[in-house]
């Protein structure tokens, strides 16, 4: 029993005190030796299935193509503010929708403020769940072929991807409050409604202003993208700009999607600042 | 007057925290429940105004079985008893102002308390309450800016604007420092006798508890070891409730105070 103990006694008759004993430390090599040997397997798998004179040609096919997209082709930008503009629009409704669904089902969820665990709690968590386990594009795909292409489209792929993103986000935070709040507001006869808008949202308030603006800032990213399939926005003209290979126009495109993450990530990190 | 009868309360986890307590309070006493840590202090006192729902027995207060409410009359209820907490749990991101008036809920409606448009009589109340306990200028600075006896007296006032007729404390000294400790103990005893509130506190400290409450009960394991005046404490008596110790300190520095 001694030698197997993180404590021990050894011949001088010392108490001796590691982290691990022999048989976790042994363990502990073993599990890094699988971990390293699959590695190297997977390494190989890969390489063997790599047609490596494509790879070797990549570069210069990279540089042809660079040098075919410049000088960016600034006229196309006529065309693009209305996409882009849809863009942000699609990103900032489709986020603001999401959060109308996602804060009912964040208390319909959290432990501790859910009515019932049996039966509600489960329908809240399938919900976020379900919403959160498919891509934005893969809802806009569906979507598309539900209520046709276009903006509307997209904007409810958005707000369907990101409820679960913000309920799951939010419940957690519901779940981390200060019950002692909560108690004393209880204590002095409030109704349930009541205890909540006092003892309850302002906890959570600046978790719920960072999940919103962090969801935001990563819907204007993936609003740039829906157009693929249709659903709006300035992918869109990505999409037919790179099927023309019109590779100038593409330069823009991306320039322009650039541009548009960079200032939602200000904002979201101004808009963080100010509340928290 | 506030009767409990045989209340007992066991813990789903097995733990029993009351055994058939019998306590009878009458209206304006002020009392002090201490008790080892895990007595069941904490327990008794969150049963009275069921926070904690009590497994059996019965809180009346003035002749209304608390323990028979439903969730409405439970509501009117708890605005009769207003109660101040250890560490003060106030909702740290409101302001004063807002923390104090809270005590108001249970008589507004929930718009009037979405929008915090309190009834006239109830900020007059709420300003006459931070003047009482010195905070008047500090109304409209955010509760997490205060310092501990500062939320505590917070806490005191957003009690008392319930226009309660029964104080529950538990531990309001537990975080103060010694001066402060003994400043608000006063304070809470002062209004209470100002407003013939009865109040039950839990206190750990006996010294203190003896300086200022009429009675003092102690409690160990759930049931009722000492009921009787703070003089009639002696060294046996808190052998009793907290165990073998030498407490010849403890009570002679109190006897002093009382004396001084």
């Amino acid at each position: 029993m001694g030698a197997i103990m993180p404590v021990s006694t050894n011949t001088a008759g010392k108490k001796v005190w590691q982290l691990r004993n022999r048989n976790e430390t042994l363990t502990r090599w073993f599990c890094f030796l699988v971990l390293v040997a699959t590695f190297m397997w997977c390494w190989k798998y890969i390489s063997d299935a790599t047609t490596w004179f494509f790879v070797w040609d990549a570069p210069n096919i990279a540089a042809d193509i660079g040098s075919r997209a410049f000088p960016p082709r600034w006229s196309y930008m006529d065309k693009l503010w209305g996409p882009i503009w849809d863009t942000l629009n699609i990103a900032t409704i489709g986020t603001v929708l999401a959060l109308i669904i996602a804060v009912p089902v964040a208390f319909l969820a959290a432990r501790n403020t859910t009515p019932s665990t049996l039966f509600i709690r489960p329908i809240a968590l399938l919900i976020i769940v379900s919403t959160r386990s498919i891509n934005s594009l893969i809802w806009a795909l569906l979507l598309v072929a539900i209520i046709g292409p276009g903006t509307f489209a997209g904007l409810i792929a958005i707000a369907i991807r990101s409820i679960g993103f913000c309920a799951k986000l939010l419940y957690e935070a519901i779940e981390e409050i200060d019950h002692k709040q909560v108690e004393a507001i209880t204590a002095t006869g409030a109704s349930r409604m009541q205890i909540m808008i006092y003892a309850i949202a302002p906890q959570i308030l600046p978790a719920f202003a960072g999940i919103s603006v962090f969801r935001w800032d990563i819907n204007i990213r993936e609003s740039t993208v829906l157009g693929l399939v249709g659903a709006g926005g300035i992918g869109l003209q990505l999409q037919s700009s790179l099927n023309t290979l019109a590779w100038p126009q593409v330069t823009l495109i991306l320039t322009v999607i650039l541009v548009a993450v960079v200032i939602g990530e200000w904002v979201s990190a101004k808009v963080r600042g100010a509340i928290i | 007057m506030l009767k409990l009868e045989k209340l007992t309360k066991t813990y789903p986890t097995g733990d029993q925290a009351l055994r058939a307590v019998d306590m009878v309070v009458p209206n304006g006493q002020v009392l002090a429940l201490i008790g080892p840590s895990g007595a069941g202090k904490s327990t008794l006192i969150r049963c009275i105004n069921r926070l904690v729902a009590p497994t059996s027995g019965k809180v009346i207060l003035n002749d209304l079985d608390i323990t028979a409410l439903g969730s409405g009359g439970l509501r009117r209820a708890r605005r009769t008893m207003g109660m101040i907490f250890q560490e003060y749990a106030l909702v740290e991101r409101l302001t004063v102002m807002e923390n104090v008036l809270s005590g108001r809920l249970g008589y507004v409606g929930f718009w009037r308390s979405l929008t915090r448009r309190y009834p006239q009589s109830d900020i007059d109340e709420a300003f006459r309450l931070l003047d009482r306990v010195g905070l008047l200028d500090m109304a409209d600075k955010r509760a997490d800016e205060l310092s501990g006896g500062q939320r505590q007296r917070v806490g005191i006032a957003r009690a008392l604007i319930q226009n309660p007729e029964l104080l529950l404390v538990d531990e309001p000294t537990a975080s103060l420092d010694p001066k402060t400790s003994r400043q608000i103990m006063r304070l809470i005893c002062e209004l209470c006798r100002e407003r013939g509130l009865a109040a039950v506190i839990n206190i750990h400290d006996v010294a203190l508890a003896q300086m200022f409450v009429q009675r003092v009960v102690g409690l160990k394991s759930g049931e009722i070891q000492f009921d009787g005046a703070p003089g009639e404490m002696s060294e046996e008596v808190l052998t009793r409730i907290y165990g073998e110790e030498d407490w010849k300190a403890t009570i002679a520095k109190a006897e002093d105070e009382v004396v001084a």
